[in-house]
Parts: C-alpha cells; structure tokens; sequence
C-alpha cells in the first residue's frame, strides 16, 4: 500500500507541481525548456531590438498581463468584457497620485496598482452574487459610462486628459520593469493556479453550488480573484500611464478590453501561458497590419468569434499537448 | 453537549410562489441517531434538507442545531458547524478528475479547523478516502475525469465530499436512488461504519427495505407536512402511511 | 418647464423601453446576452440608408426589408455560431461580443459617418402641448413601444409559439421532453430580439443621424435597462425605462446635461448593491433546483 501511494505521488502529483527527480540532463532539460524559453527569451529580446520594436515588445507584455488578468478571471467563472475598467482605474490613480500628489513614478506604478484593485472589487462586489452574464454586462458597461462621465463633466482633465506626467526613469527601466512583472505574473499565478487554493477557483467555476456545500465562502474567494486580476489590470494602466506620460479617456477604451480576450482566447485560456503566446502572436501581427488601422478590431472581433467556434481550446493546449506526447515517448525508451 | 437535541427543526414552513413545500414540520434528532426521511415524490424531503444546509431560507420556523439558532444562516457557514449534506443530483466537479474533487472538501476551512493545521498531502488523504466509499486503488478509476465516471461512482463520490468534511451531522439525499443492488449492499457497511463513529446521519430514501434496516426512526413526509414519525416497522401500519404510499411496496 | 420636462422624460422612457426590448427578449426566453445588440441596431439603419440612397427604394418598404435582414442575420448567427458554443457561457459572450465589435468597427472604418447618413422620420410635423413642442416621431416611438410591450404579453400568454417560448425560458428540460424544439425557440429568440433592434432603430435613429458609436450608447442603454429591471423580465424593464428615464431628463433639466450618465451609473450601482438580480430579476443569486 506505501508503495503505491509512491507511485502515484511519482505520476499524478510531480507532474502537476513539477518537482521532478531529476534523473537526467535530458529530463531537466524537458522540464525547464518551456520556462527558460520564455524567460531568457522576453529578458534578451530588448538587447536585440531595435528602439521601435522595444515598443512593440513593450506594449506586448502589457497586453499579456491584461489577458493573464482576463484569464485568472475566467478560470473562476467571471467573464469581463471590460479589462479597460481595470486599465483606466489604474492609469487614472497613477496619473492623479503623481500629478497631483507627485508621487515617484515607481512608487505611484504599485500604489494605483492596489488602489485599482481594491476600486474595481468594490464596484463590481455585488455582482459576484450573481452568476454568468451578470458580470460580463456590468464589466462591458462602466468603463464606456466611465468614457462618457469624464468626458461630460471634464473631471480629471475631462477630454484633455492629464498630461505632463512624470516618466520612468529610464526606457530600460520601463522594458525590464514590465517583462519581469510579466515573467513573475506567468509564473506565479501559474503555480497559483495550479495549487489547491487555484484548484477551488477553477471548481467555482465548475460548480458554484458544490464548493459551498464544502463550506467555502465562494464570494470570498471570487473577491480575490477579483482583486488580483483587478490589480494586475491596473497596474497596466499605471504603466503606460507613465510611458505615455498622459493619461485620459482612451486608457477605457474597447481595445483594452477586446486585445486581451483576443489573446487569451486564441492562445488558449486556463493556462496564462496561452494569454502569453496569444499576446505575443496578436501584438506584433497587428504592428505589421498597422497600414489596415481601424480595421485591426474588425479583424480582432470577427477573428474571435472564428477562433471560439473552431479552435475553442486554443493554440496553446494544442503545443503542450504535442510537447507532453513526446515525453511519454522518451520515457519508453 | 450531550444533553439535548443535536439538531431540532421548529415548525418550518417553506413555499415557492404558490407551492407550499413545507408546512409546519417539527422534528428532532439526538445525537448518534439514523434518521429516514421518507415520503412520495415532491411530498418535500429534499427541500428540507435544503432547508438544515441553509440553500433554502424558510419562510417560517426555526433550525436549532446544538442549541444554536442557524436559520438563514449562509450554507458555508452550515457545514463550518459540522452539518455536511449530499446532493440527490450529484454535483461532481465534471473538469475535474475525481481524486480532485476531493480536494476541494479537504481545502474548506471546516476540515482545517478540525485537524489543527493542514494537510500535508491532500491528494493522498483522498485517494484514501475514495477507497474507502468503494473505488477500488487498483482500478485507477480514482483518476478518471468526473465527466466520464457512471453514477454509481458519482454518487460515492458525492458521499466521500460529504465524508470529508469530518461532519457531525451528514445528510444524505437519496444517496441510493439509481444505484444497483449490489451497489448499495457495497455502501451500506460505510453507512454503519460512520455510525460506529458516533456520527448522527438523517438519510432520504426511497428504498424503504434498505433504510429500514439501519435506521433508528423515520420521519414521513406527505404534502410538506408530517404524517408519521416513529419506529420503522411501526411507522408503516399507520393508516396515513398507507394511504400515502399506496401502491408504494414495503 | 416643469410639464415639458415630463412629457420629454415619458418620451425618454419609451425610447428606452423600445431600445432594450430585443436583448431583454432574448435572453429572457434563450438566455443568450446577445452583445452583438448594438451592432444589429446600426446595421439595421445602414441598410436602411442604402436601400433608400442606392436603389431607391420608398423608406417605409426599406423599414420591412432591412427589418427582414436583420432577423434572417439574427437567424444566422444563431444557426452558425452559438448553436456550436450554446450552453457554455464565456464562448456564447464572447462570440456575439465580437460579432457586435467587429460589425461596428466595419462600420466606422468604411466612415459612414457624418449627417448626410440619416433616415427620415414617418410624420415630419410637430404641435404643441402647452408650451412644450411635440414632436410626431416620438409620439409614434412613445406609441409604438407601448404596443410593442402590450403585443409581446399577448403574444407570450395567449400563442402558441409564445407559450412554447415561457415554457424554454421556466424550465428547458421539460419543455424538451413537451416536444418544443429548443433549438428552434434560440433562433427565434435571436432573431427576433434582432428584430426589435432594427425596428427601435429605424423609429430612433430619424431623431439624430447613424453613426457606429450610437451602436455602443444602445448597448449602454439595453445593459443598463435590464440591469437595473432584471434580466429578462418585462415588467421590469417598463420600470427601470422609467426610472432611468426619468432621472436622466429631470437631471439634464435641473441638473445639467452633462450628469445624466453618472445618474443613470449612480442607478445601476445602487441597484446592484440593494438587489444583485435587479429590481424584477427572478435570477435569484442561485437560482437552480437543488
Ligand atoms: N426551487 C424551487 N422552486 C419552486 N418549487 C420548488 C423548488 N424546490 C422544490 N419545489 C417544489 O416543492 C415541492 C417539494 O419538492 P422536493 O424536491 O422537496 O420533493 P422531494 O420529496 O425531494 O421529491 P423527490 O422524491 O422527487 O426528490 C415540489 O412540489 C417541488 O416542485
Ligand atoms: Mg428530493
């Protein structure tokens, strides 16, 4: 009996945690390709860019966070249409904290951040109570209200927006800043998902009704959620906020909300590694369709419903899948 | 503690629009017991269960659960007092394989509290407990995604949930209904088992023979209102009893 | 200015009413959000304007057929695209979301834009009340919501077919087992919820003129009727038509126009603070037989 629960912790669990007996150069390497890849990879690239494609790497990572936020969202049952919400929350707050309060950028970055989040759940609290559509419609809804209230009433420099504000340091403190909040975030909330604790969050969205007949306070967990996704959207915000040294109504655009689900969705959700690749594919090919313009959200929208219907797992499952097949063959041998 | 009622049902009363489910149900259970909760279809045994876990609030009437006032209270919050309930639908979690469906039990708060700190390897915990409710380790079924398992096994699996979660009081809602003879003779032992435990169980059935042996007493239901309550055999030569189960073989 | 600012609340309130009917329809009866909303409102008044200005046509007889397309689009989408994802949630939104995104963006990138892109009104004459102007469009928009409103009760308690759309909406496995076709019932539902948009579009838009961004004030306003009425309830959209509409006149009268939003947000938090599910909403927090 000892023996075979051994097995399975070799075969089920090592797997899915990843802590391997490392048996062989071979096998180490299998497992660490997949991290070190994308790691060294989005650490490098800036060495080798040149100063526009910086940007594009730049504004890459920050979609990628966006949809990773989309993402954690979604494998709890929360569908947003609205990531510009948690974007626009977060560069307004940094943009007021330095403009008014003139806070340092990198201080202003991590408070609009919390801030961004703690504002996004307490708005959208009550409607964890209710399940499916409820919170995509609210999500879609209030970033555009937000558009049309700031523009109506001239708050926050109505539709001048604020400009003037403070930049980071410097443009390799900008590119390294951000890839290694994207390296952190992927892996991380990878673990995070994976653990026991991600293991209830996917289950609520499996079914609500059986995680609370195990005496877990799904709200409580949903508001968490809410408030990691929350924060890591706005902390976007903040960021570009910064870069662009301006922030006004655009930052609750669609394209904040509609590029993110693109990504993830195309990518594959339920891994914030598919929301990676996803924005790592859509980014830059909409940098080379950049002579289309208004076309690209046509392209992204229709591409959406195209990608949903015949593809619904994505590209990524789709790689790990082929990736994983090959293991089980080395192992044979 | 031992003194007094485990749980005590005050006068519930319960309708949806114009449906009266409940009407005026009064019961008490010691601790330790095995109650049958019987009656025909629709006569509302479900919606008091629902009533005790707290899914459902009554629209009148009192739970007392170890002489604490727990209507309205919110369903997690029930089983954190130690009442664990069964669904009669089973509500695996289908993305899931079944030895992961357990983790989501052995997470809850309510099973913290009880071991004092955590568990150092959930996945091992359940698997044992799968065992125990009957799927056999050599048989790798524990492995196998819900979504494919025969409702034989989601029904132990929906048990080994409720088992879980170290409950004083556990609740099964026709736990055996769909299930083949031999199947419930495998399950059975595990009721028993979970008695010698000290555990206090109210089970809904339809399968009177089955219940009939291992219960203490049954309460019956007709029309959400009680009509009978007492010892098994002498609960069926009431002549409310036999008109309501008319047809109904005992 | 008190009276006048009534009557135009009442107009208000019927616009409203009018604009959320179809997505409160559909889902009411499918329980399909269908986001692509304000997509088939514009679209409608598109066709409309080229049927017209391109081939000619009177516009009352372009009303019947741009109303016509939209239902056989509503109809297609439904056939070919959530009929493959039905039941799963976050493919059903995502797949109309991007359907209404793409379409508007189209629309907005070919630039059919600007003031010659307007439909005529039915009655092009007003008179007064008091001292207030009435205008006949919104009297006929104030009209026709009411009939519509009082055409879809008949319709879903005395017919067939909208007999057989309650019985889907209350409980789908067993209105299977009656032999209604639910799949047949989601078509309809999307189709004629698409419907509606082009009809409250081609009543609406002679007010002002087509521009692609409307197609994203619709869908504001159908979300935050229903939100704030509860999602596919009709007594309650009448209400929060109301409500919104209502507050949004008085506030742009006394107030200032430039509140109005926050008013009509201001609503909609409070009643998601007071009652998730919105005042009528019969989506309990969770709602399902256990
Ligand atoms: N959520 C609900 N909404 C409306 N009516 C309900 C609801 N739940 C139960 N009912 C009604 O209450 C009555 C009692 O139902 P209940 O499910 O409690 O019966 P039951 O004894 O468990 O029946 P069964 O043996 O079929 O499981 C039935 O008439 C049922 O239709
Ligand atoms: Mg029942």
């Amino acid at each position: 009996m000892e023996r075979r629960l051994e097995r399975i912790d070799r075969g089920i669990k090592a797997r899915a945690s990843g802590v391997f007996a490392l048996s062989s150069w071979r096998e180490m390497l299998y497992l660490s390709a997949p991290r070190l890849i994308p790691a060294l990879g989005f650490l490098l690239l800036p060495l080798v860019l040149d100063n526009y494609w910086q940007k594009v790497l730049l504004s890459m990572a920050v979609f990628a966070l966006l949809a990773i936020s989309w993402d954690i969202l979604a494998q709890t049952g929360m569908i947003s249409l609205g990531q510009g919400l948690f974007f626009g929350l977060g560069a307004y707050c940094s943009g007021i904290l330095n403009h008014s309060l003139g806070l340092h950028p990198l201080l202003a970055v991590p408070v609009a951040a919390i801030l961004g989040g703690v504002i996004s759940t307490v708005v959208l609290l009550p409607v964890l109570r209710l399940r499916g559509v409820y919170f995509s419609m609210v999500t879609l809804i209030i970033p555009l209200m937000l558009i049309r209230i700031i523009e109506a009433t001239k708050i926050f420099g109505g539709t001048e927006g604020l400009s003037g504000i403070a930049p980071l340091p410097s443009k390799w403190v900008e590119l390294y800043f951000i890839l290694s909040v994207l390296l952190a975030a992927l892996f991380g909330f990878r673990r995070m998902l994976s653990s026991d604790y991600g293991l209830v969050l996917k289950a609520i969205k499996d079914n609500d009704l059986s995680v609370i007949n195990a005496g877990i306070n799904i709200y409580w967990y949903k508001a968490q959620a809410l408030f990691i996704a929350g924060s890591l959207g706005a902390l976007c915000g903040a960021f570009m906020t910064h870069v662009y040294m301006f922030v006004g109504m655009p930052v609750f655009a669609l394209d904040y909300s509609i590029l993110p689900i693109a990504a993830a969705v195309v990518g594959g959700p339920g891994t914030l590694a598919g929301a990676t690749l996803g924005a790592a594919i859509l980014v830059p090919l909409s940098e080379i369709l950049r002579g289309i313009g208004g076309l690209r959200i046509v392209f992204y929208g229709y591409f959406l419903v195209v990608f949903i219907v015949v593809l619904p797992e994505g590209i990524f499952h789709y790689i790990e899948r082929k990736y994983h097949q090959f293991d089980r063959w080395v192992e044979v041998e | 503690m031992a003194e007094g009622p485990i749980l005590k049902v005050d006068r519930l009363y319960k309708h949806f629009g114009g449906v009266q489910a409940i009407t005026e149900l009064s019961f008490e259970l010691a601790e330790g017991e095995l109650l049958g909760l019987i009656g025909p279809n629709g006569s509302g045994k479900t919606t008091a269960v629902n009533l005790i876990s707290g899914f459902v609030k009554p629209s009148r009437g009192a739970i007392i659960y170890r002489g604490r006032d727990i209507t309205g209270l919110a369903p997690y919050a029930v089983v954190r007092l130690g009442i664990a309930r069964t669904f009669q639908m089973v509500k695996p979690f289908y993305q899931l394989p079944a030895y992961k469906n357990m983790i989501i039990p052995l997470y809850s708060p309510r099973v913290k509290q009880m071991i004092g700190g955590r568990y150092g390897d959930r996945d091992a915990v359940a698997l044992d407990l799968l065992e125990e409710v009957g799927f056999e380790r050599d048989s790798q079924v524990a492995y196998k995604s819900a979504s494919v398992l025969p409702q034989g096994y989601l029904k132990r699996l929906e048990l080994a949930k409720a088992i879980a979660l170290k409950p004083d009081l556990l609740i099964l809602d026709e736990l055996f209904s769909g299930l083949s003879l031999a199947e419930v003779a495998s399950i059975v032992p595990v009721i028993e088992k979970l008695r010698k435990e000290g555990k206090t169980i109210i089970m809904i059935e339809h399968r009177l023979k089955e219940l009939f042996r291992i219960a203490d007493r049954v309460v019956v239901l007709n029309y959400g209102m009680k009509i009978a309550e007492g010892k098994p055999e002498q609960v069926m030569e009431t002549e409310e009893v036999k008109k309501a189960y008319l047809g109904v073989e005992v | 200015m008190f009276f006048g600012t009534i009557i135009y609340a009442l107009f208000n309130t019927a616009i409203l009413a009018i604009t959320a009917l179809g997505f409160n329809l559909t889902f009411g009866i499918s329980g399909i959000a269908n986001f692509s909303y304000g997509a088939m409102y514009i679209l409608a008044a598109y066709v409309s304007w080229m049927l017209v200005h391109l081939l000619g046509l009177p516009f009352w007889l372009s009303v019947f057929v741009s109303i016509a397309i939209t239902m056989v689009l509503g109809a297609l989408i439904y056939r070919f695209v959530l009929l493959r994802v039905r039941g799963q949630v976050l493919s059903e939104v995502i797949a109309t979301f991007g359907i209404g995104l793409g379409t508007l963006e189209l629309f907005q990138y070919l630039g059919f834009v600007g003031f010659e892109y307007t439909l005529p009104v039915f009655i092009d004459d007003s008179f007064m009340i008091g001292d207030t102007v009435v205008d006949w469009q919104r009297l006929l928009i104030t009209i026709v919501a009411g009939m519509l409103v009082a055409g879809l009760w008949v319709f879903t308690h005395h017919t067939r077919l909208g007999l057989a759309f309650r019985g889907i909406a209350q409980d789908e496995s067993t209105a299977l087992t009656l032999g209604i076709d639910s799949d047949l019932m989601g078509m309809l539902s999307v189709s004629m919820g698409c419907g509606l948009a082009a009809l409250a579009s081609l009543l609406i838009i002679p007010l002002g003129s087509i521009s692609p961004s409307e197609g994203y004030d619709v869908l504001i306003k159908a979300l935050a009727v229903c939100i704030i009425g509860g999602l596919g309830s009709t007594g309650g959209l009448i209400v929060a038509s109301f409500i919104v509409g209502f507050a949004e006149r008085f506030t742009d009268a006394y107030v200032g126009s430039q509140w109005t939003m926050i008013v009509s947000l201001a609503a909609i938090l409070i009643v998601l603070v007071v009652k998730p599910s919105g005042l009528f909403g019969r989506q309990k927090e969770l709602a399902e037989r256990i």
